[in-house]
């Protein structure tokens, strides 16, 4: 018999298997092994003109995870971006960063790669560019932020981004990586574009254990 | 007995048998001013065998007693020292606050060829007060006694001078033999504080 333990009184139930608790206490027993990897918020994008994560940022997670899957632009070669909330209400954490791009042209005429000084930072306080997006029927882009310990009150935080997208026949590939630049908290993160809406797209915010 | 719910068995044999999460956090380390960081199978709790496949270490906030420290890892494959031999690739892309520097190119004094030395993954880390790396480490299949053992890191620090710098690195342990340890440090002085995070992804 595998299950061993069914203890109950009233409404309060612990579950043991082969002298194992799983359940008690309303909870899952702290030795059971779960995901790290929680998630906290999903938004999805409609003609709009940002996507905003301003809550549930804070201390609980050491680190924070922003996806973004199948952006889709009204306006072709449009930008995405990201900014983040350092203690007020505006997004304009003071930023540095460093960027850099890969690409292929999908005829295999062309390839790239290097240093892109149009997208990068130096104490600025605006939007960080991720990457510009194509806006046929098919086109998109995905990709992927990290945030470090957003809620420290000693060090900057360290971000990380990498993005893929179909920029007008080429498959473009976007590493940038930097710091908010300052000791407040970061407790928002918001996605905008440079101009015109989102039309369509998928934003999940995750905390990681 | 195993607790069955609609024809699915959600627990038996003392485990749940539904996936709970395929990323497991597996060991937390706080340092403060630790000389180095281990995370060896079978001792406090770590695990770092075949029941993963991939091994994640998060390191979050490294903040160096010393100025312009590089971070570092090695990897144990058998013996007790951390000293596997590695080849591996090593770019950075860095930009300065002033607006004045930046830089995208290969890094030749960050690779190994077949180099039993830590490998490094965060360049010239300044110890401000607010200064630190923080990135990721990816292990793929440590137990594998068959193949090489390949890592991936990707490591943002604040490089002193005041410049923001991301370290991309890749390699192999070159080794059939088992890797059971993972060791991180600075190059010189102690960690004077920071967080790392060791988790299993499940098969």
């Amino acid at each position: 018999m595998a299950l061993s333990k069914c203890m109950g009184y009233q409404n309060k139930m612990g579950l043991i298997s082969n002298g194992t608790t799983l359940l008690d206490a309303g909870a899952l027993d702290s030795g059971v092994p779960t995901g790290s990897m929680t998630l906290l918020s999903t938004a999805t994008a409609n003609n709009s003109s940002t996507i905003t994560f301003n809550s549930g940022i804070n201390s609980t997670y050491k680190e924070y995870i922003v996806k973004w899957i199948n952006v889709h632009p009204n306006t072709n070669d449009q930008q995405l971006t990201v900014n983040f909330r350092d203690g007020s209400t505006a997004y304009d954490a003071t930023k540095t960063s460093s960027a850099f791009r890969v690409g292929h042209a999908e005829d295999g005429s062309a390839t790239e790669i290097g240093y892109q000084t149009g997208q990068d930072l130096a104490q600025g306080t605006g939007a960080q560019s991720i990457h510009y997006t194509a806006n046929q029927n098919e086109a998109s882009s995905s990709g992927m932020l990290h945030l470090f310990d957003p809620s420290s009150t000693t060090f900057i935080k360290h971000y990380i981004i990498v993005n893929s997208s179909d920029r007008n026949g080429q498959c473009e590939q976007q590493y940038i990586a930097g710091y908010c630049n300052v000791t407040a908290a970061i407790d928002g993160i918001q996605l905008a574009t440079n101009e015109n809406t989102i039309q369509t797209g998928t934003f999940k915010l995750y905390g990681i254990k | 007995m195993a607790v069955i719910s609609n024809a699915t068995t959600i627990a038996d044999a003392g485990a749940f048998s539904v996936n709970l999460g395929s990323m497991v956090l597996i060991k937390t380390l706080t340092l403060s001013n630790a000389a180095n960081a281990s995370f060896v199978d079978g001792a406090s709790s770590v695990v770092l065998d075949n029941t993963y496949s991939t091994y994640i270490f998060k390191f979050i906030n490294m903040h160096p007693v010393t100025d312009t420290a590089n971070f570092l890892v090695n990897f144990r494959d058998g013996g007790s020292a951390f000293d596997a031999t590695k080849t591996s690739t090593a770019f950075r892309s860095l930009h300065d606050e002033a607006d004045t520097e930046t830089s995208f190119a290969y890094q030749p004094a960050s690779d190994l060829a077949q180099g039993t030395g830590y490998q490094l993954i965060a360049q010239y880390v300044g110890n401000g007060n607010d200064e630190s790396c923080s990135g990721t480490l990816h292990l793929f299949d440590p137990s594998n006694t068959t193949f090489v053992k390949h890592y991936i890191s990707k490591a943002n620090s604040y490089y002193a001078n005041n410049k923001s710098n991301c370290q991309f690195t890749g390699g192999y342990c070159n080794v059939t033999a088992a890797i059971d340890g993972v060791d991180f440090k600075f190059a010189s002085g102690n960690i004077d504080s920071g967080v790392i995070k060791m988790y299993g992804i499940s098969k």
